[in-house]
């Protein structure tokens, strides 16, 4: 009888073919945006999250201040010292590298091409906590780290703009006002999820770009890599202690630095891109629930159209549940087909926006499934009252109907 | 055929029926007493509003009186509910009306499958039993067409099939042929009257055509909400051919 009834209600929906089709385009629209805000939210988690985890695991990146919202204060926190990083990799345990972070942002030239680039100025730490290879040439030799040279290692990207054809390493760079050997090429990391691009960057020694570029002693930020074998959450612990002993933070004073770990920098990102996804689904949804409305409203006008076969049914034999049940049906039909349809979309849309996107495409079963059971409970909600019109009506007049 | 104490298939007694309430309430049927005989082919006549109409549809279990008893085959019909009336006409009835109506776009097979459907038959048997119903008709060679592709005497051929396809007990024909031309009227006809002798189904019909309640073996005339008359044993017309 179902399985009848399922058929019967194909028959319709194709004897209508256009009408069906606008009937369901609101759920086919709404279950594609959901589905796809879905796929493609999930995916630029993934991605955040694979990319912040790919600078590297166990760093913690020390730097001044407690972040936004911290606001009003007059005083800039004080900036870290070498001194800071060297007492840090000579007091803490449980580290494999500390490194200053230096920056600043410089127009590399060469030749007619100029290119704007983030000039970090650090130690070879760097790459070793950073597990950072090159792809060609050396390192900084300590010489050179204590000298301040004008040697630098250049990142992909910046190969790529200025170098497209030819080998980097043995050439002079103009970087700025500075003019610097280039002595390695660094191997290619891909896009940072936190929006910068990683391999846009020209490392230098920070005594170079202090020097050469900002004109002080400040370290911007320290990276310290955590031995993977020792827990993050204590050294940090000893890390903001020593750090407060060194600033002369008093017992009660909070810290005018922080510790950031990876990890929470990619839960983070995750969370925001969550709750951005969050967001954007709701609104997606709204229009399932105009796709359900406008099911309803066809589903009225069928059953009016077809006051005399519901007339007839009823007269043959039909009772109401039957009569109910058949429209019942044909609205959970329609609306799962709008769903598949949807899903069809979704699979194209978010395979087609990863690409632009640049993001991991992956087509998730349970979100399929998900949008799929929804479609067809939107069918269920919204032909229910329709069908129940329609199982309500008197054989009599119904066979009168024209 | 059949004995003389027999119980009727069919028993009205003192139905009445009003639509409406207060001063717009009309009253349709005034105390109707009505005994119908297993076999037997009626012919309900009289003029418009005379409550023909109203009686095949308290007959027809469609509709229930407002006083009085239904009874058919021994059941109160008057203290069913709309479902378990409509199984009853599932089981027993079979419905034949002025219109046709057919089930459009539907082919002349799938029409007659209709009322299997909802007795549960599997796709097999319901396709045997509607082609041997579409057989007695006369229209195996027309099961593939929709109403629309049909002559109006053959979409009423449908119709029949699709009233007999189940053997209803009884089967209720609403003014069968009053869009037909006389010849396709008379055809009509010869086949309810067949169909009542050859498989014993009882035939109540509503006509206004004297000349078609002459196939009927019993005459009931209603006027003004009441049998007016009643004649039984009416002379048979001869089938023509």
């Amino acid at each position: 009888m179902l399985w009848t009834t399922i058929t019967l209600s194909l028959r319709e929906i194709r004897r209508h073919l256009l009408r069906s089709f606008l009937t369901v385009l609101g759920v086919v629209i709404g279950v594609a945006a959901v589905v796809t805000m879905v796929t493609l939210g999930n995916a630029a988690s993934r991605s955040v999250q694979t990319q912040v985890s790919s600078l590297g695991s166990n760093l913690l990146t020390v730097l001044p201040g407690q972040g936004v919202g911290r606001g009003g204060g007059a005083q800039l926190p004080q900036p870290f010292k070498v001194a800071d990083v060297d007492a840090i990799r000579g007091q803490i345990g449980g580290v494999t590298a500390v490194a200053p972070q230096v920056q600043s942002t410089q127009t590399a030239i060469r030749n007619a091409a100029n290119w704007s680039v983030t000039v970090n100025g650090t130690t070879r730490e760097y790459l070793v906590g950073q597990q950072w290879a090159l792809a060609t040439g050396r390192v900084f030799t300590p010489t050179e780290e204590q000298a301040g040279k004008s040697v630098c290692i250049i990142g992909d990207t910046v190969k790529a703009n200025l170098y497209p054809d030819t080998d980097p390493v043995g050439t002079d760079l103009r970087v700025g006002n500075v003019s610097c050997d280039v002595i390695g090429l660094l191997a290619k990391r891909g896009q940072s999820g936190i929006g910068g691009d990683t391999d846009n960057t020209v490392i230098m020694p920070y005594r170079t770009v202090q020097r050469r570029y900002t004109g002080n002693q400040n370290v911007q930020l320290i990276m310290v890599a955590v031995d993977p074998r020792f827990e993050s959450g204590p050294i940090q612990d000893s890390i903001g202690q020593l750090l407060r002993e060194r600033r002369n933070i008093r017992p009660g004073k909070g810290d005018d630095f922080s510790i950031l770990d990876t990890k929470q920098i990619a839960d983070a990102l995750g969370g925001i891109t969550g709750t951005l996804t969050a967001v954007v689904t709701g609104i997606a949804a709204i229009s399932l629930l105009v796709g359900g409305i406008g099911i309803m409203n066809i589903m009225l006008v069928s059953v009016t159209e077809r006051t005399r076969e519901i007339g007839i049914r009823l007269a043959i034999g039909a009772v109401a549940d039957e009569v109910l049940m058949q429209f019942l049906v044909e609205a959970v039909v329609l609306s799962c087909l709008g769903g598949l349809i949807g899903l069809a979309l979704a699979f194209v849309a978010s395979a087609g926006l990863a690409i632009p996107l640049k993001m991991p495409f992956v087509w998730e079963p349970q979100i399929n499934l998900i949008a799929f059971v929804i479609s067809g409970m939107i069918g269920v909600i919204f032909g229910y009252f329709p069908a129940r019109r329609a199982a309500a009506l008197d054989p009599i007049d119904a066979l009168r109907h024209e | 055929m059949s004995e003389p104490q027999m119980d009727p298939l069919i028993s009205l007694k003192g139905v009445t029926k009003r639509y409406g309430e207060g001063a717009a309430a009309f009253q349709a049927l005034r105390g109707i007493d009505l005994d119908i005989m297993a076999g037997d082919f009626v012919a309900v006549m009289g003029p418009s509003g005379s409550g023909k109409s109203t009686t095949m549809n308290i007959l027809g279990c469609l509709d229930v009186p407002t006083t009085g008893s239904f009874l058919f085959k021994g059941v109160h019909v008057e203290g069913l509910n709309r479902d378990q009336r409509s199984l009853l006409r599932r089981r027993y009835l079979g419905f034949v009306f002025q219109g046709f109506n057919l089930l459009p776009r539907t082919t002349a097979l799938e029409n007659v499958e209709l009322p299997l459907v909802y007795r549960g038959e599997p796709r097999k048997k319901r396709h045997e039993l509607a082609m041997a119903a579409l057989d007695k008709v006369g229209l195996t060679d027309w099961s593939h067409r929709t109403p629309a592709e049909l002559s109006g005497g053959q979409q009423q051929r449908v119709a029949i099939a699709r009233a007999i396809v189940t053997h209803p007990d009884v089967l209720l024909a609403d003014e069968p042929t009053g869009n037909l031309d006389s010849q396709r009227s008379i055809e009509i006809m010869e086949l309810l009257t067949e169909l009542n002798q050859t498989s014993g189904i009882t035939v109540l019909m509503v006509t206004h055509e004297a000349e078609m309640a002459d196939f009927a073996r019993t005459i009931v005339q209603f006027k003004d909400g009441l049998v007016d008359g009643i004649e039984t044993g009416h002379r048979h017309r001869v089938r023509t051919a």
